[in-house]
């Protein structure tokens, strides 16, 4: 488990992260999202001790790093945005050395290494040099290099950037595994479908400050105007016939146009039965229904004012 | 400190130095070819084909046989490549450079010349044509003209056929010089009168000293003071010593860059993630550095020994000394590139500039001797002459390891130096 409670940095009169707390429980994947500046890569590098805070504590496991040789900090990967490997090394070599960055050698290592390269894909091109590999290839063992040391928290910044799309499903698949196996994972991206596809919670930050904090459900709640329900009745009523509906549960606004209502709930899922009911109940019949979410792009832009892609 | 880490950050350097063609051959290659024309240059191994000569042109307009013998004379001389040629030929060639000084013998010299070594006035003149970006040569040709004209005159006016001729002109002038002084020219006189006489004893006796008229009055015996007698002094030992000092130190400053360079990459994110300190990074680096440094001074010095025949004259213990000394010094140098600069690309040419008015004050490019009083002073602040010195005095001038003890505390006391600074102004953090 990840614990981080009120950490916060200053860079002179900027204040780069305020009191950031969250917690992300093992089987577990959070989302970091945050427009560029807004103290989300401050706040990674916080948790992955390569920051130390002005205040707030990180604990991993339940372990509070206290130096930089601490035992608790094996109980950490970190996937750097930018590939951290020497391209003049073959694979293995870049393994081995991240493994014994960790304190792995011996049969350890070896066994750690062949395990990242099978996970990677790579087992057959482990005596290639880096140089020679593709994009996607290094950025499998970009990933592969933090697992080496079977870490119980893993840190993700921008793990797919320039990935192809067959790499970038290998990768998925990967983190999907390692969830099922209760690790703890922070992943930070731009792609608001690979949030959605693989978050379980998110957390939106900007401006130093969290915005944004839950499930994917509970983040999408907060735009409500897209929490839209559209019906089209076969036999509308006279003028004012539906303002019955602003009563029901759930319902935030209803608004008729012909003979099409438009009627924005609280809960897309929870509320629709109840207006489904109230127009039943009145007679009136429903020729076609549609429904529209509010995706994560959506929520971010509301949220921060900022396109996450132009962020 | 956990030694797996260590090793393997230190190994990690030490192959991507070999898998950088360019960095190899910077630090092996080009000391040893550098080395091996400076050394060729500026003395050569003992065992070294002959110096190269000067080229001297000789212009004889005279047509006696004086001129003939010195013009033959300046020819056996070992440091010169006497060439006879005209006037116009002669000037043409010192201007495109062929010729180094051209000696032009004007028409009546001998006669003019010896008449002047008899009664010390009306001299004639040799003209010297000189190429001006060869002063040093001019200089030694002038002295080994005059030496050869004295000894060819002299022996011309006092054991020569027309000696006497030569004596009956001197004495008619005497007489005739309206301005003299009565004891004076009496004693011209006598002294001519007693030439002659000589001259007259002597012709039958070919085993005179004074047929060879006027010689250097001494001979020089010259001896080379090196590590032992008989052991000549090889000059690839000081243009091996500097090139390598000049670049391993190179190689320090590569070693510098890469941690800066690793810096802007995830690959420092990497190290600051992992339960491994500051200073294990610090003195892998350091390590790695030294270890790449004292195989290039092996590799460059096992050549010089194998090629050149550049022996270890004084104390191996001394040498390993003072090469391991360097290497740490080098290795804390190239931390101290490391933590002063900001990136790469802004700390390159400042730390090269660096480097190269380290190499040139210690002494690399051209001895240290030959600098101002006050500027071998000053070369003892700097690391490299310590290095410099502390090579020569363990190669070629044979010293012992008392010799040695001075360079290696004085190298490692840049070491600490440089790492203290490296250390205390090191950034762990990117941001």
């Amino acid at each position: 488990m990840l614990e981080v409670t009120g950490l916060q940095k200053r860079y002179g009169s900027l204040t780069a992260v305020h009191e950031v707390s969250f917690t992300v429980y093992p089987g577990e994947m959070l989302g970091l999202l945050g427009p560029n500046g807004a103290g989300k890569t401050t706040t990674v590098s916080m948790i992955a001790g390569l920051l130390k805070p002005d205040a707030g504590e990180v604990r991993i496991g339940g372990g509070l790093v206290r130096r930089e040789t601490d035992p608790v900090k094996r109980r950490m990967g970190l996937v750097p945005q930018d590939l951290a490997l020497h391209d003049p090394l073959s694979a293995r070599e870049n393994l081995a050395l991240f493994g014994a960055l960790y304190g792995l050698s011996g049969t350890a290592l070896r066994r750690a290494m062949d395990s990242a390269l099978e996970l990677a894909g790579l087992t057959d091109r482990a005596k290639d040099r880096v140089s020679t590999f593709s994009g996607g290839m290094k950025r499998r063992l970009n990933l592969a290099a933090a697992l080496l040391h079977d870490p119980q928290i893993l840190l993700l910044d921008e793990p797919t950037v320039g990935v192809d799309p067959q790499s970038r499903g290998a990768i998925f698949n990967n983190l999907e595994d390692l969830k099922r196996q209760g690790k703890t994972l922070v992943y930070t991206t731009h792609y608001m479908e690979e949030a959605e596809r693989l978050c379980d919670r998110i957390l939106i930050v900007d401006h130093g400050e969290v915005v944004a904090n839950g499930t994917l459900e509970s983040v999408r709640r907060l735009v409500p105007a897209m929490n839209l329900l559209e019906v089209e009745i076969e036999n509308p009523g006279v003028n004012g016939w539906y303002g019955g509906l602003s009563a029901v549960a759930g319902v935030r606004s209803v608004e008729c146009r012909g003979q099409t209502l438009h009627v924005t709930l609280h809960d897309l899922m929870r509320d629709t039965p109840d207006v489904l009911d109230w127009l039943a109940s009145g007679g009136y019949r429903c020729s076609h229904l549609a429904s529209q979410r509010a995706d994560l792009e959506t929520v971010f832009l509301t949220l921060t004012g900022r396109s996450v892609r132009n962020a | 400190m956990s030694f797996t880490p260590f090793f393997a950050l230190a190994r990690r350097d030490i192959r991507l130095f070999f898998l950088d063609r360019r960095a190899v051959l910077m630090s092996f290659l080009a000391p040893i070819l550098i080395g091996s024309f400076f050394g060729y240059i500026f003395g050569g191994s003992p065992k070294d084909e002959p110096a190269s000569k000067i080229e001297v042109a000789a212009v004889n307009q005279d047509t006696t046989g004086i001129s003939g013998k010195i013009v033959s004379s300046l020819t056996s001389e070992s440091a010169f490549h006497v060439k006879p040629m005209s006037a116009d030929e002669a000037r043409t060639a010192v201007r495109s450079g062929k010729i180094t000084v051209a000696l032009v013998i004007p028409p009546g010299f001998a006669d003019r010349a010896v008449g002047a070594f008899l009664r010390g006035f009306g001299q004639p003149q040799i003209q010297l044509l000189y190429d001006p970006s060869h002063g040093p040569e001019l200089q030694m040709v002038r002295g080994i003209l005059t030496q050869h004209v004295i000894e060819v005159v002299s022996r011309e006016a006092f054991s020569g056929t027309d000696s006497a001729k030569y004596l009956d002109e001197a004495m008619r002038e005497v007489n005739a010089a309206p301005v003299m002084d009565p004891a004076e020219r009496t004693a011209i006189r006598r002294l001519l009168t007693d030439i002659g006489g000589l001259n007259q004893q002597q012709r039958g006796s070919l085993q005179s000293p004074m047929r060879a008229g006027f010689t250097m009055p001494y001979s020089v015996k010259e001896e080379a003071i090196t590590a032992r007698a008989g052991t000549p002094y090889n000059g690839m030992a000081h243009a091996f010593a500097g090139m390598a000092v000049q670049f391993i130190l190179f190689m320090g400053i590569d070693a510098g860059l890469v941690v800066l360079a690793q810096r802007q990459t995830g690959l420092w994110k990497r190290l600051q993630a992992a339960p491994i300190s500051r200073f294990t990074v610090i003195a892998s680096r350091a390590f790695s550095a030294a270890g790449i440094s004292a195989l290039i001074l092996t590799v460059v010095f096992g050549f010089a020994r194998a090629v050149f025949n550049v022996r270890v004259e004084g104390s191996f213990p001394g040498f390993l000394g003072v090469c391991l000394a360097f290497s740490l010094m080098t290795a804390a140098f190239g931390l101290l590139v490391a933590v002063l600069g900001k990136t790469p690309e802004a700390t390159r040419g400042m730390a090269i500039l660096i480097t190269l008015l380290l190499v040139m004050l210690g002494g690399s490019w051209i001895p240290a001797f030959l600098f101002p009083a006050w500027l071998q002073k000053l070369s003892f602040m700097v690391p490299t002459r310590w290095a410099v010195d502390g090579l020569e005095g363990m190669l070629w001038r044979g010293l012992g390891w008392d010799a040695a003890v001075g360079p290696i505390l004085a190298l490692l006391g840049f070491a600490l130096l440089f790492g203290a600074i490296a250390i205390w102004r090191f950034r762990w953090e990117t941001e």
